[in-house]
């Protein structure tokens, strides 16, 4: 359950519409079922009041719409952030993707957000969901109606949180809350700790379900080329579809090294694969190499910094000490 | 109608394999399931149904047509055709079949696409029969019956028995091969099971959906209307529906340099892509609206069309259940479709 209620969003949103501090809203709207939620923008309060969901699914990272929308929209824009995206948000801004003004920021604290995946594996045929406190009363068509606590339902990237607290808000809701000790690192030690050959199958094995739609790349925060090289018939290396094995993996390696340093974990690519592979472990140990070799970084913990890949500091370690480092693990 | 017990399956499935290639849906350690070659231990996944259609037997993903060699200024054709061996799909949903039909339509009408067709020509279909439809199913919407006989062979699954009929000459033969593990049945369990499943049909939330207001002739109707702004504007622009899609038939043609000559091959394509059809002057479809709307007029009006009315939708729901943000042609065909001009 969510500590801010869907009213004390929606009074908000109603608030800063009416007093003409914002002409648009970007929230999220029901999807098809009860356990979906589609991002969504309103201009007219009326809709606001009649579409406009908060719940326990509402994973979905709205900042980077913040790009095609302030482009595309006069006005300034109100859009609600959990504490994951607002580091998306920052970054966003320190990439020079779209101006601060043009967006306000409501807050919204997280308790963590519903995987449906989870929920469809423990219920078949779901009729409807709805939220009881802390579980979701879920009627489906084989067994009745369920009571299924929503600390078991938990998106993987929300059992590993890294923060409760915000990076950025004009406005916050409820209660602020705090850096999560996170042991987000662990799964990625735990491939570490493979040998060559069983990593190589762990990956192999893996990324060979990619169907290469991309969703992974069009969803990230991180990925705002204006042409991906991948999606650009001129570039020689444009690909639909993986030509062969090696194409297939070296797609999401080469994305992997792009947002390297730029990635704030928020864990999109792995929410939106529809072939359930953990992308985000890719980027997770480009930033636990980056933590362990350059000082702990967290990217859009703050707007402006520069990330250690693309800055210098008398500190550094040499080149010869990170490669001796590499040889040693 | 001939019967087998559940039991017996494996040891069916086993001398189905070793007689033609087999493919089966298996679950796979994701939670989902997949048309997998048969192996030993392979056992039939009870899913509801495949994370990706049958499609990728008939009209793989990516495929090469032909070869180049360059030697100095010398170019060689490579004929890299292979014979194309006889297999068996076991366990395709209705749904899933009446994609098939989609298909052939487009690929075997001249000029006839001699790789489609070859894997076609070579393969047999036994459906199963669906008893547990969830919530994305909306097969009905485009009349499909997912207990009626279709394929060459049906199967209908009960909690002991397997029950088999065939729908066609080659699956009369398919069943006269399997003789010695089936015995004759009455259809009362089966007819039982129908009646069932329709009941559960019609408890599905998307059972009242209706594709009657779509349909050739209908592109005036709907190609300018105002609802495309708003059902496309948080589209990410992936292909996540249309790779999941069983009917989805575009695709693109590419060289793949190897150094010392060159494999054009086919690859799927997406009508979401921004490079899709592009041509020397650009895209024709500039933003992702354009996309969008394609995407679902091709399904509900330019196909049917082309084709005595029928959709490219099967209402086999995987896309309702993978996309990034929910949008899908459910909620496409309930804003456009009680609102047309």
């Amino acid at each position: 359950m969510q500590s801010v209620t869907r009213q004390d969003l929606l009074d908000t949103a109603l608030e800063k519409l009416a007093d003409g501090t914002v002409s648009h809203v970007l929230g999220w709207s029901r999807g098809t079922f009860d356990y979906e939620a589609t991002p969504t923008l309103f201009s007219d309060p009326d809709t606001l009041r009649t579409a406009f969901v908060w719940n326990d699914f509402c994973g979905a990272n709205l900042s980077k719409y913040l790009i095609k929308h302030t482009r595309r929209l006069e006005g300034r824009l109100l859009v609600f952030l959990k504490p994951c995206d607002t580091y998306s948000f920052n970054q966003l801004l320190t990439e020079h993707r779209f101006e601060r003004e043009r967006v306000f920021v409501v807050g919204v604290p997280c308790n963590g957000m519903a995987d449906p995946r989870k929920l469809k594996a423990q219920a078949d045929g779901i009729l409807s969901v709805t939220a009881e406190g802390d579980t979701l009363s879920v009627e489906t068509l084989y067994d009745g109606t369920r009571t299924l606590a929503v600390a078991d339902l938990l998106e993987e990237r929300c059992l590993t949180c890294k923060s409760r607290r915000h990076a950025a808000y004009d406005l916050l809701l409820g209660e602020e809350g705090e850096v999560q000790d996170s042991a987000r690192f662990d799964e990625v030690a735990a491939i570490e700790a493979m040998s060559p050959d069983e990593r190589f199958a762990f990956w192999q094995k893996e990324l060979s379900r990619c169907i290469r739609c991309n969703a992974c790349r069009d969803v990230c925060p991180a990925c705002t080329c204006e042409q991906c090289v991948f999606g650009n018939p001129s570039s020689g290396v444009e690909n639909k579809a993986a030509s062969n094995e090696f194409e297939e993996k070296l797609f999401h390696i080469i994305r992997a090294l792009h947002v390297a340093g730029r990635c704030t974990d928020c864990g999109e690519c792995s929410r939106v694969c529809p072939q359930g592979i953990p992308l985000h472990l890719l980027n997770r140990k480009f930033i636990k190499e980056i933590n362990e070799n350059y000082g702990v970084y967290q990217a859009g913990a703050e707007v402006g910094t520069r990330a250690p890949l693309v800055d210098f500091t008398l500190d550094d370690p040499e080149a010869e000490t990170v490669v001796r480092r590499g040889d040693d693990a | 109608m001939r019967k087998c017990a559940l039991s017996v399956m494996p040891d069916l499935l086993r001398a189905v394999a070793e007689a033609t290639p087999l493919y089966l849906p298996v679950d796979t350690d994701k939670g989902d399931a997949l048309f997998t070659r048969w192996f030993e231990g392979a056992d039939w996944s009870g899913a509801c149904n495949t994370a990706r259609g049958p499609k990728d037997l008939f009209f793989p993903q990516t495929e090469d047509l032909v070869a180049f060699k360059t030697a100095g200024k010398t170019v060689e054709v490579l004929d890299i055709r292979r014979e194309q061996e006889d297999f068996v799909v076991f366990g395709v949903r209705p749904c899933d079949v009446k994609a098939i039909e989609v298909l052939d339509r487009v690929f075997l009408s001249e000029p006839v696409d001699s790789f489609y067709a070859a894997r076609r020509n070579h393969a047999l279909i036994v459906t199963a029969a669906c008893s547990r439809p969830t919530e994305t199913c909306f097969c009905g919407t485009f009349g499909i019956d997912p207990t009626a006989l279709c394929g060459d062979v049906t199967v209908w699954k009960t909690e002991d028995h397997v029950y088999w009929q065939a729908a066609t000459e080659q699956g009369e033969r398919f069943l006269a091969a399997l003789d010695g593990f089936l015995e004759d049945a009455d259809d009362t369990a089966v007819t039982a099971q129908r009646a069932q499943t329709a009941a559960l049909l019609s408890r599905l939330p998307l059972h009242s959906l209706r594709a009657d207001a779509f349909g050739g002739g209908k592109t005036e109707a709907f190609f300018d209307h105002p609802a495309w702004d708003t059902l496309s504007q948080s589209c990410l622009g992936c292909g996540t529906c249309t790779f999941v899609c069983p009917t989805c038939q575009c695709y693109d043609i590419k060289d793949f340099d190897t150094g010392h000559g060159v494999v054009r091959y086919r690859c799927w394509d997406s009508c979401m892509y921004s490079d899709f059809t592009k041509m020397a002057h650009g895209n024709p479809r500039l933003t992702q609206k354009e996309r969008f709307r394609q995407r679902f007029m091709h399904k509900l009006v330019y196909y049917p069309e082309n084709n005595d009315g029928l959709f490219s939708c099967v209402g086999c729901g995987r896309c309702l259940a993978k996309c990034p943000i929910s949008m899908n042609i459910a909620t496409v065909m309930n804003t456009l479709g009680g609102d047309a001009r």
